[in-house]
């Protein structure tokens, strides 16, 4: 199966003052054509930047990204910043995790959407508001006319979702890049986003990469899932694979720590203890050693590389899950 | 219908501050420790000055006076100017003096806005690099030299060493156009200087912080330029602050620009204000600070309609507030 996005050994530098910190290091995904591969993780192991590393919206000067992506075909990392602009919007998109902050808030719905397609597709004024229209319909907002001409400050959560996603579907990507798209909403709307994106997915043959800390969103609307610690990925395998046998005993902890409906009321939620470890000073062992109720010895002094079962499933530990130790 | 009651409420609020002003002004007016009647008539009879002080309403308290200068101002009567020979109209002096102030006035503020706003556009995109250091430092030099000082440099080089541009004076538009230019053009860069750098710092500052934002991200992912994301998606969600600093200099520039006015014998509504303190033409004083207070607060309602079309965010929020 051939690869529409290659990531290989990517990391991300940022120059602070207080050192170098590393956000993203040694990071291998391929998303093969036509799938959707979940990206999870506790907020700060590097989802977000990996992604928009990927895509190379990355800004600033302090900013250092090392290794290679290629995309459909294309290098990114060999290409100037005008050459991978000319791939966003039909080749690659993204919507982000904060409707309320990602569309600008001085400009109306219809001038938001219509732009891509004016600038990327060379639309005329008048073409790109009748496509905004369908496109509003598509994400299956009621009254599209007027929300063309609302800011976004008039919307809700959930509106405000579905025009973003209107936006990134604007000129046909091959892939979409979703930043925890649901975050920020409400349960029940989540849901009809989560809906939504894969029947868009279907019907556009769209390719995506749906970034969230919610192990939950992963299992049912994706095909590959990569679980991100601490700026690495620890565990890399199909999503259903990965629910039946997960090898990393961080994905368990993930797992275990999201609340169930047959737990009883007063019962504690599980957590997982500690912190992520400092990202200016990542340490000698592995990552998630100090937070992990299987460390051994051999954990708090050597970084454990990535190991591959026969079947593909790829893990980043010394002592996986359904070993004999 | 919300909208309009909002308006309705906000040139109330900004009558009621006039009306604060002008009465100030008149209080200030009767604390000074002489008699009015005898400064304005030095040479006068003591019957003349009778005349005059139930003509003026000096005779009355702090409050029947201002009622009866509030009532003859809105009458579009300012009073009189009193000299040995006789008497002038203060509104024909502000006739002739206020399009000279509210031209330099426009002048000014366009071409400081016209040069700030790509200046601070550019020092953003740039912060911290060569350019951005450049403008930032240059600016920052220029604005702590004295605008006076500005004008004379100009003076001595511009008008009298090249000798490019007349040195004194003012020509009315009907004049003819480049005349007219030829006599602004220094006094207004000497004014714009100094806004210049205030305003390319303000816009600066918040396009910084508004090219954080996630819609800028959102922009680029789009796959449209830097050009386009800063002037498009940037640059307006940022130019409140420079919109309020540009409202608030009004005020300096039409009644406080005395020093340039007098050097370049503009003779603007600054210079207008100085002769009437000068002169101790306290009645002319009174109602050309009143008519400043009013183009002020005028200015400031033009500049909150339109920062309700530059975020309509500040439109709703008012209407809700």
């Amino acid at each position: 199966m051939s690869s529409l996005l290659s990531i290989k050994n990517l990391g991300v530098n940022f120059d602070t003052p207080r050192g170098s910190l590393e956000a993203v290091r040694g990071v291998d995904i391929e998303i093969p054509a036509g799938t959707s591969v979940g990206v999870v993780g506790e907020s700060g192991s590097g989802k977000t930047v990996m992604c928009r590393a990927a895509m190379g919206l990355l800004q600033g000067s302090n900013v250092q990204r090392t290794g290679t992506v290629v995309f459909d075909g294309n290098e990114l990392t060999a290409m100037t910043k005008e050459q991978v602009r000319d791939l966003f919007g039909s080749g690659m998109a993204m919507i982000f995790q904060d409707p309320m902050t990602a569309l600008n808030p001085v400009r109306r719905i219809g001038s938001q959407i219509s732009e891509g397609l004016r600038v990327r597709l060379g639309m005329s004024k008048k073409d790109a508001l009748v496509r905004s229209k369908e496109l509003l319909e598509l994400v299956r907002i009621p009254n599209p006319t007027a929300v063309l001409k609302s800011f976004p400050y008039q919307l809700s959560g959930g509106m405000r979702q579905r025009v973003m996603i209107a936006i990134a579907i604007a000129c046909n990507p091959k892939l979409l890049f979703a930043d925890e798209p649901t975050t920020a909403l409400d349960v029940t709307v989540q849901a009809q986003i989560l809906q939504l994106l894969r029947e868009l997915r279907e019907d556009l043959k769209m390719s995506m990469v749906l970034v969230t800390h919610d192990l939950g969103v992963v299992a049912g609307n994706t095909d590959y899932v990569a679980v991100m610690y601490a700026g690495e990925v620890v565990e890399y395998a199909p999503t259903t694979k990965l629910f039946a046998d997960m090898r990393m005993p961080y994905t368990e902890a993930l797992l275990e720590s999201i609340p169930k409906i047959d737990h009883k009321s007063g019962t504690r939620l599980s957590v997982i203890a500690g912190r992520l470890p400092n990202p200016t000073d990542r340490g000698v062992g592995c990552g998630f050693a100090p937070r992990c109720k299987y460390a051994q010895e051999k954990c708090h002094t050597q970084h454990p590389e990535l190991q591959k079962d026969p079947d593909g499933h790829l893990y980043r530990c010394w002592f996986p899950i359904g070993e004999a130790l | 219908m919300l909208k309009i009651s909002f308006w309705l409420k906000r040139i109330a609020q900004l009558l009621i501050v006039l009306l604060l002003v002008t009465f100030g002004v008149s209080l200030l007016l009767r604390l000074i420790p002489v008699d009015l009647a005898t400064v304005l008539l030095p040479v006068g009879t003591e019957n003349e000055r009778d005349i005059l002080r139930a003509e003026l309403g000096f005779d009355k308290g702090p409050i029947g006076y201002y009622l009866q200068w509030l009532g003859n101002f809105v009458q579009g009567d300012f009073g009189k100017i009193y000299f040995s020979g006789g008497t002038e109209d203060v509104s024909a002096h502000l006739a002739d003096a206020m399009p000279r102030s509210l031209l330099l006035m426009a002048y000014t503020q366009v071409i400081a806005i016209a040069i700030a706003v790509p200046l601070g556009v550019v020092s953003a995109y740039r912060a911290g690099r060569r350019a951005d250091k450049i403008i930032s430092n240059t600016l920052f030099t220029l604005s702590s030299v004295p605008n006076f000082a500005i004008a004379l440099l100009l003076v001595i080089f511009v008008g009298v060493k090249f000798a490019w541009l007349p040195t004194l004076g003012y020509v009315p538009l009907s004049d003819g156009v480049w005349e007219h230019l030829k006599h602004m053009i220094m006094p207004v860069i000497s004014l714009s200087l100094g806004l210049i750098a205030t305003y390319t710092r303000l816009l600066r500052a918040d396009m910084i912080a508004a090219l954080r934002e996630d819609y800028v991200t959102m922009a680029a992912s789009k796959g449209l330029s830097d050009q386009r994301i800063l002037w498009r998606h940037v640059l307006r969600p940022s130019s409140l602050t420079l919109l309020t600093s540009a409202a608030l200099s009004m005020g300096g520039l039409i009644g406080g620009a005395i020093v340039i006015e007098s050097l370049f014998a503009t003779y603007g509504v600054g210079f207008e204000v100085f002769a009437a303190i000068a002169g101790r033409q306290y009645v002319a004083l009174q109602s050309t600070v009143a008519v400043i207070a009013l183009f002020y607060v005028f200015f400031n309602l033009v500049v909150d309609i339109a920062s309700g079309f530059v975020d309509p965010r500040t439109r709703d929020r008012r209407v809700n507030a």
